[in-house]
């Protein structure tokens, strides 16, 4: 699965894209972030509010508990901040 | 129409070509988002601004506003560009224009789309000054502007 990160996600886990295998006990958006947390202190910071991070699967928005089986690309960005 | 694109864009060229030769045309609204310096507020000057987005999903999502402002009112053609890189005080960002037959439709559909561009199309902005640079927070009034268009929709149906 390719993971991306933006605006300040970005700068806080250090990278912009990645493809990672998910453990197949990931069902959700809120679980996925519970497992990239794991993942050492670039992430557990950069998902430390957790609440505030929107999420987007296959370039459309998505709830945390929206469901991530089968999807190709998960984004995880700031609110938005455009026009 | 949506388009992406570092380049400036020229107001009146583009409502030139949104009319072309069309003659049915009666109302055309354009609104035209610009870079602020900001000077003598509490947050400090800008001196710059960049703006990043998601390829891929900026587009889909403009289109996606783009459709359901087509579907609600009766407009005869739209037009949305967004810049991304690095703007300077004074630019240009974002140009929203739309046509009708009549002003009302035009007016309502050009609020709906910058409203819902402002919640929903992944764009970032990071202001640069003398203090340094930071991320612009999202603000809630945006939130509540792009509600007050569902709650007048779920009125309507």
């Amino acid at each position: 699965m390719r993971l991306l990160y933006f605006a300040w996600v970005k700068e806080k886990t250090g990278i912009a894209a990645e493809d990672v295998d998910v453990p197949g006990d990931v069902g959700t958006v809120a679980e996925l972030i519970a497992w990239l947390k794991t993942r050492g202190p670039e992430f557990a910071n950069a998902f430390d509010r957790a609440e505030v991070i929107r999420a987007a699967i296959d370039q459309a928005h998505a709830r945390h508990d929206a469901q991530i089986g089968g999807a190709h690309e998960i984004a995880f960005f700031p609110p938005v901040t455009g026009g | 129409m949506i388009r992406v694109q570092t380049e400036d864009f020229d107001i009146g060229a583009e409502i030139a070509a949104l009319k072309a030769d069309r003659t049915d045309i009666g109302a055309i609204v354009s609104f035209t988002g610009t870079v602020r310096d900001q000077a003598g507020q509490a947050t400090g000057k800008v001196t710059e601004m960049t703006l990043e987005h998601y390829p891929g999903m900026t587009e889909a999502e403009l289109a996606r506003i783009e459709k359901e402002a087509q579907a609600h009112w009766p407009l005869q053609a739209s037009l949305i560009i967004h810049r991304t890189g690095t703007l300077k005080p004074g630019d240009n960002i974002v140009l929203v224009v739309t046509a009708s037959e009549h002003r009302d439709a035009a007016f309502d559909a050009a609020k709906f789309l910058m409203d819902y561009l402002k919640t929903s199309a992944p764009f970032w902005k990071r202001e640069t000054g003398p203090q340094g640079s930071k991320w612009v927070e999202a603000k809630a009034t945006d939130d509540e502007a792009a509600m007050r268009w569902s709650a007048r929709k779920d009125a309507a149906e």
